[in-house]
């Protein structure tokens, strides 16, 4: 009564059920790949390096002559995950302010750049660091010493920002 | 009742004021600088110019309409100054013309010329007047590009204020304070132009005891206090209502929290109190309350598990005396609730008349100005629910402890400090119950010794020299308050969880007077009420007290404090001033 061809199965050729020349094409690119560059990686001996617009691990920027921060607190306020604590001191440089304490805290952190944006002394940027492991959570809590960093270190990251962020 | 129109909105006025004075209380803020409700005028800031002029007159004397009966207003061609023009009835004035906006924003271009731009650096942003005006009323463009005058920075002027010269404006707000207020005109303009900034005079001191108020009516970041430098941003800080316990003046004051720590205090704007004002003493003396606190309560010096521990040994203590043998000590520094508390825990339950207190007269220490004699914030208060009081007579007191005429003392007084004499006494005394906010000599002998919140944690009421009731309510957050404090806490504290460093896991167990007294009654066997907080013993109170009849903390809120035997309908609402726009 009914001849139309409803499932899958039974439209298909006698040659396409027997699936042979579907492996045998699928085996060929699977050959052809071979001889390729190769995509992955030796992680973690080989690493990559990532660009100057990816947006890893928080640092402090250090210059010649020490930190750029003058614990302004705009991070601490704008972080959404109040992930930034920043208690201030007095200097005797132009710069009266500095951070006397700087904390991250790398386990609320989410890595969303608003501290780097906010900062007006381009002082906290998003380094290319995206390896962080601690065997403990109070070493998550990042301290001032540990996130200084120097800024020869993180000049991908500062010219991308000089390019399309603070113009 | 004259009457003059500020954009459209009809303004009413009594007696002799200026514009600015009169739109401020009609609720028309207008910017101003160098203007402040107290002090005299200056008019060299000219931010508050405003358009102002009278209605037309026809040649036949009569006022001018237009044809839709509008009136026909000449304005004067040149803008004048609020905060230096009187108010006449009938004036019209304008404060948002194109002309008026055109010469805002040059002062503002012409303020910002000189002043540095490094607000990340400057403790006041955040609450600076400058800054808060830059975002409203200027272009938000400098034209200038020339150096800026150099001018002194941080220069001492006394141990409390350091002044920047290159952040001053120039507004003299701290010139006139110190010459009218303070009683010390040691202040002054030097050089001309823009090279102006204030000095003080060679050879002189300001240290009047209301040195500090410069400092919050300085509208920018000129004047700090070496005491608040660069504690914290107050963005970060929570500013919560309080009442200052220092003397029996009661000064409105402010307290800034962070980390559920005191950074610093300002007084608030009560023009039944303190107006504008308050003393550098009780803005300096919160050390107290941050350091040393007794956190748990203790039995002879040892921490007891829980704080029912301690009461059912100050219970089994009572229990043992006869009633004549105890003294109770109410203290004029705790709140109405606690004192009321005290009496009915000594009349009621253990029926003993014996309740003394202690008198913290310090003839040094009033002036003529907010500074009173009597050191106790609440003297009044207690002798509302103790009429009957007296002072206590240490020498009396020692005698009769020595004859072991009294064997236990039970003293409400939280604050003794390590040199009154009342130490001595107690040492020699049988049995002693006291409630301490810190730890002291009287916490280590005291036979039970609670863990008592200070004024700063506690909610309540206090009446002043000039009898005024006011409602002190928390600004600090311990395990009994956490729940009322709730959104009062600063961002930090809100929304840190349990266990991390913000957490609340490190709260105090100070408990407020009031309620640890009715513990006390109820294991004693008392009437059986129980009190939810601190508004339910003041109910309580209000209903027996004749003086305090229909008042309530809402009333109290709502007119800034009730002077007691005045009738609500003559008390007056104010609109509160803010010298600076934080909170």
């Amino acid at each position: 009564m009914n001849n139309r061809k409803n499932t899958e199965v039974e439209r298909m050729s006698l040659a396409e059920k027997a699936y042979l020349p579907e492996i045998a094409r699928g085996l060929g690119l699977t050959l052809r790949r071979l001889f390729r560059p190769k995509m992955t990686r030796q992680y973690p001996e080989e690493r990559w390096q990532p660009l100057g617009s990816y947006r890893g691990r928080p640092v402090l920027v250090k210059d010649s002559d020490g930190e750029r921060c003058v614990a302004c607190g705009l991070c601490a306020r704008v972080c959404p995950a109040l992930a930034i604590e920043v208690q201030a001191g007095e200097t005797d440089k132009t710069k009266e302010r500095y951070p006397a304490k700087f904390e991250i805290n790398m386990l609320r952190c989410i890595y969303c750049g608003f501290c780097e944006e906010a900062c007006p002394e381009e002082a906290i940027v998003m380094s290319p660091n995206y390896v962080f492991t601690t065997r403990s959570r109070n070493k998550a809590i990042l301290d001032k010493e540990a996130l200084l960093t120097p800024a020869e270190e993180l000049k991908e990251r500062l010219e991308f920002l000089k390019q399309f962020k603070n113009q | 009742m004259a009457e003059i129109v500020i954009d459209g909105k009809k303004c009413t006025f009594e007696g002799n004021k200026t514009i600015i004075e009169v739109a401020f209380e009609n609720g028309i803020d207008l910017p101003h600088f160098c203007w402040h409700p107290e002090l005299s005028v200056a008019g060299n800031c000219r931010m508050c110019l405003i358009e102002m002029g009278n209605q037309k007159k026809n040649p036949d004397g009569t006022l001018a309409v237009d044809e839709n009966g509008n009136p026909v207003i000449a304005y004067m061609p040149k803008l004048q100054i609020a905060c230096g023009s009187k108010a006449t009835p009938g004036l019209y004035v304008r404060t948002n013309t194109p002309q008026v906006i055109k010469a805002r924003e040059a002062v503002m271009e012409f303020l910002l010329i000189n002043h540095p731009l490094d607000c990340p650096i400057c403790d006041e942003a955040g609450q600076c007047k400058l800054q808060n005006y830059t975002f409203k009323y200027s272009t938000g463009e400098c034209r200038f590009t020339e150096n800026k005058n150099p001018k002194p920075k941080r220069v001492s002027w006394s141990d409390k204020i350091m002044y920047d010269a290159q952040r001053c404006i120039s507004c003299s707000r701290c010139i006139r304070f110190a010459k009218e207020f303070a009683d010390q005109p040691v202040l002054s303009f030097i050089n001309r132009g823009d090279r102006v900034y204030v000095k003080m005079a060679t050879d002189c001191k300001f240290d009047s005891p209301y040195s500090m108020n410069i400092i919050d009516s300085c509208p920018v970041g000129a004047l700090t206090s070496k005491d608040f430098r660069f504690k914290s941003r107050v963005w970060d800080m929570a500013f919560n209502d309080s009442v200052c316990a220092g003397c029996s003046r009661g000064c409105n004051i402010k307290i800034g929290t962070r980390n559920n720590k005191i950074l610093r205090i300002e007084p608030r704007n009560n023009m039944n109190i303190n107006r504008y004002w308050m003393c550098d003493e009780g803005r300096l003396n919160y050390s107290l309350q941050n350091e040393n606190r007794l956190a748990d309560s203790k039995c002879k010096n040892v921490q007891v598990e829980k704080f029912d521990d301690a009461v059912a040994k100050a219970v089994q203590l009572l229990k043992n005396y006869k009633a004549k043998d105890i003294l109770f000590i109410a203290s004029p520094k705790a709140t109405i609730e606690s004192n009321y508390m005290l009496a009915k825990l000594a009349q009621k339950s253990i029926k003993t008349q014996n309740i003394v207190y202690i008198d913290y007269t310090d003839k040094n220490f009033g002036d003529e100005k907010l500074r009173t004699n009597d050191r106790a914030a609440n003297t009044n208060g207690m002798k509302i629910v103790l009429p009957n009081i007296k002072p206590l007579d240490f020498d009396d007191l020692k005698t009769k402890v020595q004859k072991k005429e009294i064997k236990l003392l039970y003293i409400l007084d939280s604050t003794l400090s390590n040199d009154s004499p009342i130490n001595e006494i107690a040492e020699n005394a049988e049995c002693v119950i006291a409630h301490c906010e810190n730890e002291s000599q009287l916490s280590k002998i005291a036979d039970v010794a609670f863990a008592s919140a200070s004024c700063y944690e506690e909610e309540g009421t206090l009446v002043n020299e000039a009898k005024r009731i006011q409602h002190l309510t928390p600004a600090i957050a311990n395990r009994e308050n956490i729940r009322t404090m709730g959104m009062k806490l600063g961002r930090f504290e809100q929304f840190g969880t349990e266990d991390d460093k913000w957490g609340r896991s490190n709260l105090s167990d100070n408990r407020s007077d009031w309620r640890i007294l009715a513990n006390i009654a109820s294991g004693l066997g008392s009437d059986g009420k129980k009190y939810l907080n601190a508004e339910d013993v003041f109910t309580e109170i209000a209903e027996i007290n004749p003086q305090l009849n229909n008042i309530s903390y809402q009333i109290l809120d709502e007119y800034q404090g009730l002077t007691l035997g005045n009738r609500i309908e003559n008390e007056k609402k104010y609109r509160i001033y803010k010298s600076n726009n934080v909170n």
